[in-house]
């Protein structure tokens, strides 16, 4: 028997960390001081035999899946081996789920950002699978001395078709190495799939509600040292020097020094606040922590110091400008607003967010005179080892990245920065080492979602439809219009402009990029345009869908109307529109973007004169749904997350700085203020899988305001809706 | 610096610590017990929650000096083997999505429901207002919660 070395050579530092009952988790040794749960199904092998680099089978029949890109909290550590288990055709409870580490060789497209690793991978995944089981088929048939032709396999067993002899996996696994990789396999049909489209629990729950080592925060290495950064007080400022004697002579500081970490031709994801700043290095975390304070630094100003106020004076200067990056013009909106009977024109606005992941930044680097290893939380590993690259003057191939379970994204993560601290700082000592921001270091050090203003405005003729549209919309820096989507293509005379204005304040991706604002403003200023053409919601932009489906307007549009209608008929028909109950306040938001649709219904009850959100009604088409549970926990996910930043959360800009910094004065949606209920439904189809990570947020926002103004009846045109000036009257004029 | 001794998930630890250092980075950084989670560290989030005799405390601001003597359980020693009936729900829920709050959001629900078997909704609220959920679980903590109080 010939035992083929594993492609990464894993087989060392693998132990069996999870619980029985199908997809259990497989975890790098460096987490370490894990231990079964209970007993798996199915016993552990005592050789592994590597098919392809997303798939291993032990001599046992275990089949360990390797799961290529970061997990987030969108469960792809589970949805992604799903796939692969489906097409090897695998029982799930022989499954085993193993985080791959960076491999740009092997793996492609290993990030978790833009909805799309599904969507991505889906091609890969089955792929992978399918190779895998037409190799063991191969393998099996060569065994009997048969023809590929006379076996099947299924549910881990290769059998004969004519014939009584069958064999498992694992026993033919160690022949199926030696076959030559098929050029071209069988992908099954849907109506074949027997895990995919079912609900199977996150491979890491136990080990999650256990409190078992699993972020980057819970990282450790004998002979580490831990690290704590301090960035200039605001947007504007650097360092000139700080009281580095004291600091250094205080109880469990090691060293304090500034690091630089400015590289040549930065890219997007080198996006930061600060390039150069404080560092201390410590035994353990608290005295760190206590060092912070002590610290006295002088900084100087190297650009403007920012305000709330001039951010918003900068929006209202872009705006006027009319200088716009990218436009649509169909027909002639000036000369309809002219003769239209009603013009509505609204404006609405966004502060900057913070994405405040639950887990703050943090990195575990140890870096040699010529090598690097990176553990911890990045949604873009490739890019981390890029920059660490540069900066550090090691070539790629001498680094490696491993990811550790993510304490969330929500895009903070894309950006590399605070893994290229951790390597400056860990090259600097020496040592390997592992930085750890504070919540304020947090919140206070930027790339936030941009604030945004747009204003919007509607003409109706006499018979109240909509033959004008207009959306000019500024950001601080890029304006949050996307010209062809949605109403683009069903309106006669339609323009568009995104306009970008400039800030020192970095800001980067925030979970669904200018969706976050952009589908609660159009959503809204629908609803009012509805009501001033006396139509129902849900109506008049099934109107609208039709419009774009026979007779569109212009040459192109970025989304397809009938499955964009077909997410309101749906949440139409769930929520039973139009026949609620006295006392609920109805409202409906419908959003495309991440190439999902989602429509949502959401009733607001008014309790002791505040309104509250008890139930939201949410109807996706993202094509074939993978693990449909989980899915319906993202999409839950996004609604609160959608209904809590729209409703309570902000920054506001004082001298270059913002003025929350930490959750008692920044505020997060709880659970009082959550929905009671949230019920998904899938528009079923057979088209390929796209993303949910980021599809649920956007429409929540529409959906929340229009709720709102029935239940209170006020427009909500300023995010956050909590703050008492909401400016515009809700007049229709 | 200073010696403690802790009673932590029903053993003794000895630890020698400044006496103003939070019990979460006792736990954490000294006696390997990572479970209890650092989210803000002026007890807003909830994701450092601990049980202290028995009621649950945020843990990232109770110096390690306030706490000799009394009984600390954390996510570790909830149960042995991760079946304590509120992490039961939780599986059955399917509740995580990052997971980073849940031993905190789990440490407050068990501690509710060891003071009243069975909570109503404003309970629930009540109980867990003190726990963010940044991915939005919410709804199903609710659902777990009351699971658990059922089972």
């Amino acid at each position: 028997m010939t035992v083929i070395k594993t492609k990464f050579n894993r087989r060392s530092f693998l132990k069996v960390t999870g619980a029985a009952g199908g997809g259990m988790l497989i975890g790098f040794s460096w987490l370490g001081g894990c231990a079964p749960a209970s007993e798996p199904e199915i016993a552990i092998p005592s050789e592994w035999y590597d098919i392809n680099g997303y798939i291993k089978i032990g001599d046992t029949g275990m089949v360990t899946i390797y799961s290529p890109n970061p997990e987030i909290g969108q469960n792809v550590m589970t949805s992604m081996p799903m796939i692969v288990a489906e097409e090897l055709d695998v029982p799930w409870d022989h499954v085993v789920v193993e985080q791959a580490p960076l491999n740009t060789g092997f793996y492609q497209n290993q990030f978790a950002g833009g909805s799309l690793s599904i969507r991505l991978s889906w091609d890969a995944l089955r792929m992978a699978g399918a190779t895998g089981r037409q190799m063991l088929m191969e393998a099996a048939a060569k065994e009997w001395g048969i023809d590929v032709s006379e076996v099947n396999a299924s549910e881990g067993k290769i059998s004969e078709i004519n014939g009584d002899r069958s064999i498992g996996y694992g026993e033919i696994a160690s022949k199926a190495v030696g076959i030559e990789v098929p050029e071209e396999v069988q992908l099954k049909e849907p109506k074949d799939y027997k895990l995919i489209g079912t609900s199977k629990k996150n491979v890491v729950a136990k080990d999650i509600v256990s409190g078992r080592p699993l972020f980057g925060l819970d990282f450790k290495r004998d002979g580490m040292k831990y690290a704590v950064i301090q960035h200039p007080p605001a947007f504007g400022m650097k360092i000139k020097d700080f009281n580095i004697d004291e600091i250094k002579a205080m109880p469990g500081v090691t060293d304090a020094f500034i690091i630089d970490t400015a590289i040549d031709d930065s890219k997007w994801f080198d996006e930061k606040g600060y390039l150069q700043l404080i560092a201390i290095v410590g035994d353990s975390t608290w005295p760190l922590f206590q060092a912070k304070k002590a610290l006295k630094a002088n900084w100087e100003e190297d650009s403007e110091l920012e305000s709330t106020e001039l951010h918003n004076q900068r929006l209202d200067e872009a705006l006027a400008s009319g200088d716009a990056q990218e436009s649509r013009k169909d027909g002639d909106t000036e000369a309809a607003f002219k003769n239209a009977a009603k013009v509505i024109e609204r404006t609405y606005t966004a502060p900057f967010i913070a994405h405040n992941t639950l887990e703050p930044m943090n990195f575990f680097a140890n870096v040699t005179a010529d090598k690097a290893e990176l553990i911890g939380p990045t949604q873009t590993p490739a890019s981390l080892e890029e920059t660490v690259s540069k900066l550090l003057d090691i070539p790629v191939e001498n680094i490696t990245v491993n990811m550790t379970r993510i304490g969330g994204g929500f895009g903070r993560r894309l950006y590399v920065h605070f893994g290229v601290e951790a390597a400056a700082i860990s090259k600097k000592i020496g040592a390997p080492v592992k930085l750890v921001y504070t919540r304020e270091d947090d919140m206070t050090q930027g790339t936030y979602r941009p604030t945004y203003k747009s204003i919007y405005k509607a003409g109706l003729d006499e018979n109240n439809n909509l033959i004008a549209f207009e959306v000019k919309g500024a950001g601080l820096p890029e304006g949050p219009v996307f010209p062809n989507r949605f109403p683009a293509g069903a309106v006669d005379n339609y323009s568009a402009e995104k306009i970008h204005a400039s800030t020192n304040v970095t800001t980067g991706a925030w979970r669904a990029p200018r969706s976050n604002f952009t589908a609660g403003a159009e959503q809204s200023f629908l609803d009012e345009v509805a009501e001033a053409a006396g139509k129902d919601p849900i109506d008049f932009r099934l109107e609208l869908f039709e419009r774009a489906k026979e007779n569109p307007v212009g040459e192109e549009y970025e989304y397809d109307a009938e499955r964009y209608a077909g997410v309101l008929k749906l949440v139409k028909e769930k929520s039973g529109w139009g026949t609620e109950k006295p006392g609920i306040h109805r409202g409906v938001a419908a959003y495309f973007c991440h190439s999902t649709y989602v429509a949502e219904v959401m009733d607001i009850e008014v309790v002791n004169g505040e309104p509250k959100v008890q139930k939201v009604w949410c109807a996706v088409d993202c094509g074939i749904v993978i693990n449909k549970d989980a899915a319906k926990n993202m999409i839950e996910g996004g609604v609160v997350d959608g209904i809590g930043h729209a409703m309570y959360s902000k920054l506001t800009f004082e001298d270059g700085a913002p003025k929350e910094e930490n959750f008692n004065n920044y505020q997060l949606i709880r659970h009082h203020q959550a929905p009671a209920e949230i019920e998904t439904f899938f528009v079923e189809n057979e088209i390929s899988p796209t993303g949910l990570g980021e599809p649920g947020l956007p429409p929540a926002m529409g959906a929340l305001a229009n709720a709102m103004y029935k239940a209170t009846g006020t427009r909500y045109y300023h995010q956050p809706f909590s703050s008492s000036d909401q400016g515009q009257k809700t007049v229709i004029g | 610096m200073a010696s403690f001794t802790l009673k932590i998930n029903g053993k003794k630890h000895d630890v020698d610590v400044d006496p103003s250092t939070p019990i979460l980075w006792v736990l954490r950084d000294h006696l390997d017990l990572v479970g209890t989670k650092y989210g803000c560290g002026i007890a807003q989030c909830g994701a450092c929650t601990i049980h202290l005799d028995g009621a649950a405390m945020r843990s990232c601001i109770l110096p390690v000096s306030s706490v000799e003597g009394k009984s600390i359980t954390t996510i570790e020693g909830l149960s042995e083997e991760g079946d304590h009936p509120v992490q039961k729900a939780w599986l059955e829920h399917d509740v995580p999505q990052c997971g980073y709050c849940q031993a905190g959001q789990i440490m407050s629900a068990s501690a509710l429901l060891n003071d009243n078997a069975n909570p109503t909704d404003a309970d629930i609220d009540s109980a867990m207002s003190g726990n963010i959920c940044r991915c939005g679980t919410y709804t199903r903590i609710k659902k777990a919660i009351k699971t658990a109080a059922n089972s």
